[in-house]
């Protein structure tokens, strides 16, 4: 018999999620796989918000998850035509290569 | 008899599991019978005669052609990326059927009735992107990569417009629930306080009250669905066979499988949104409560979606592809602006009317 | 009965996904993994009973933005093997920072005191569209119509963008 869910366990399952994320943006080069960490810990803040909007029985936490949806909609937008000049100047898309602004 | 049906149409685990292997092999079978039809209606456009050797007209000659697909040999390039290689034509069939469960085929009938009916149908459509980009990519070749890259660009741009030119039709009825707005098609418009009659139901059909609304759904439905005048993913005169160059037999063959019931996904929803869905002037009711209702509501709207269908094969061999700067402008300067502007008014219409 | 199963379903899908995500060699492994994870988090939306954001995240993040990365991925991932290498150095400091991370926000969760007791099932679910539907054009219309703007905005930035020079 699996024990009942409750709203910790999806915490914890947005806390690793998080973990995760931070861990991809942390260790990857790539800018896009980068951009993808940060998509996942996005993600796990809002699992963490519908969680607590279920705990609290109201609908404040998913009409946040709605804005960071579009927010985050946004961002992959901006990030991906940045990726694009940033590729067409320099034939790659590793971040290490960008380093123009470093004294 | 009617026991079967309303156990059918009841909310049950069972009989959606049923009405799953009913739609996952009826569409199949339509599919073969469309490829039929597409190719007679060429051969009557261009002139000539199509098929007509295998069974009568020609009929059995897609169950000749698959039985081909099965038996020719399953070729395994050597320069492709396997897994992706083997996992894209499964993705290519699975969105599109995934639609068709959400769409109402008769009365209480859709596989899965859920409240945000369409929204879920567009987001599983957008799907099918993957598969054309992964089996581009896997297949480690030019023409199928530009391919890849064509269809990711232009499936995103009209998606937008198909989602939009449909939320007309979403503020017309105020739900997003499919059954719903099939009902509201139905007996929602009255003149003078008086409900509409017979024939003249027709002007409770969305294409009536939506029409700008259904033109630029239906040429946002050829450009998701690759057909021509948007088939530029797999423009055969330039890139050879674009996203699936490499793919052979059965791997082809579910290709092509997914781009026609794709055909079939975006007509049974714009027969659902735009058409009144399975409801015909009344005559559905014929036979109130009972089986042959159900079985008379189903024809009505495969009637329905087999004429939907048809304009999709009649535009296809009538219009020219269009060049690649032209599709984008289409889509992003012309049918943009045009469904914004519809909506505006649409929305201004249902406020003051309120 | 149901729930427990395909909670842990879909956490296992999850976590397994993000995981392979994050230490994928080839950079389109790791992107239609992440597409995996998304729909799990759809799921697992689809669980808490909010269907609507379910539907939302397979249309925005599995429909929309995973597909504007893969076709980033397309464009420029020329060289595969390049990008093979995850530096060793930072393995580390990355496992730390993660692992503080999940460490405090576990802690947190260990001692806080929930105003409501985090052990109350959760029971059936109703339709959410109509309830964030009036959330968002009556309490949330000023931060609505700012999200619009924003997106307006990113619309003409990226554009402007992604075009390079204009001669």
């Amino acid at each position: 018999m699996l024990p009942q869910v409750t709203t910790a366990h999806y915490i914890v399952l947005s806390a690793l999620l998080f973990a995760i994320g931070l861990f991809g943006v942390v260790t990857r080069k790539n800018v896009v796989v980068i951009l993808m960490g940060l998509e996942l810990m996005l993600n796990a803040a809002n699992l963490a918000f519908v969680a607590f909007s279920r705990h609290h029985g109201n609908l404040q936490g998913q009409v946040f998850t709605f804005f960071v949806i579009a927010v985050a909609a946004a961002e992959a937008a901006v990030a991906l035509s940045i990726l694009m000049a940033l590729f067409r100047l320099k034939g790659s898309v590793t971040l290490d290569d960008a380093t123009e602004l470093k004294g | 008899m009617d026991g079967v049906m309303n156990w059918l149409t009841q909310d049950r685990v069972g009989s959606a599991l049923v009405k799953v292997l009913l739609v996952g092999n009826v569409a199949p079978m339509l599919v073969a019978f469309l490829v039929w039809l597409e190719r007679r209606v060429a051969a009557w456009a261009q002139d000539r005669m199509g098929p007509n050797r295998v069974g009568p007209f020609g009929l059995l000659q897609s169950f000749a052609d698959l039985i081909k697909f099965l038996l020719k040999e399953d070729v395994l390039p050597g320069h492709v990326n396997k897994a992706m290689y083997l996992v894209a034509p499964c993705l290519a069939v699975i969105p599109p059927l995934v639609v068709l469960a959400l769409v109402p085929f008769a009365d209480r009938f859709a596989i899965a009735d859920v409240d945000t009916g369409i929204l879920a149908a567009f987001a599983f459509s957008g799907i099918g992107v993957y598969a054309i980009a992964l089996g581009g990519w896997a297949s480690n070749s030019k023409y199928a990569l530009i391919g890849a890259v064509r269809a990711s660009a232009q499936l995103i741009s009209y998606e937008i417009c198909l989602g939009l030119a449909a939320l007309g039709v979403f503020i017309v009825a105020g739900t997003l629930r499919l059954e719903d707005v099939v009902k509201m098609q139905a007996d929602g418009f009255t003149i003078h306080g008086e409900t509409l009659h017979g024939i003249s139901k027709f002007f409770d059909w969305n294409i009536v009250k939506q029409p700008i609304g259904a033109i630029i759904f239906l040429i946002a439905a050829f450009a998701e669905t690759n057909r021509t005048p948007f088939d530029l993913p797999e423009a055969e005169s330039e890139l050879a066979a674009g996203y699936h160059t490499e793919f052979s037999s059965m791997k082809f063959a579910l290709f092509f499988l997914g781009e026609y019931v794709a055909i079939v996904a975006m007509s049974s929803l714009f027969t659902t949104l735009y058409l009144g869905g399975w409801t015909l002037f009344g005559v559905e009711n014929a036979f109130e409560g009972t089986t042959a209702q159900t079985l008379l509501q189903i024809l009505i709207f495969l009637a329905k979606t087999m004429c939907v269908i048809f304009t999709f094969i009649w535009v296809r061999w009538t219009v020219p592809r269009f060049r690649y700067d032209q599709l984008m402008d289409l889509g992003w300067k012309r049918l943009m602006p045009a469904t914004l502007a519809w909506l505006a008014a649409t929305a201004c219409v249902v406020a003051f009317l309120k | 009965m149901g729930v427990q199963i395909a909670f842990w379903l879909f956490a296992i899908l999850v976590a397994g996904t993000a995981l392979y995500a994050a230490v994928a060699p080839k950079i389109v492994h790791a992107a239609f993994s992440l597409m995996a994870t998304f729909f799990g988090v759809a799921g697992i939306y689809a669980i808490l009973g909010s269907d609507f954001l379910a539907v939302t995240q397979v249309l925005v993040y599995v429909g929309g933005i995973m597909v504007l990365i893969v076709f980033g991925v397309l464009l420029t991932d020329r060289v595969p093997e390049e990008y093979k290498v995850v530096a060793p150095r930072r393995w580390l400091p990355a496992l730390i920072a993660g692992g503080l991370c999940f460490a405090a926000i576990a802690g947190a969760l260990k001692s806080t005191v929930w105003p409501i007791s985090s052990s109350t099932p959760l029971g059936d679910a109703t339709s959410t569209v109509e309830g964030i539907g009036r959330s968002l054009l009556t309490d949330y219309l000023i931060p609505f119509e700012f999200a619009s703007i924003l997106l307006l905005v990113v619309l003409v930035g990226a554009a402007r963008l992604a075009r390079g020079q204009v001669r």
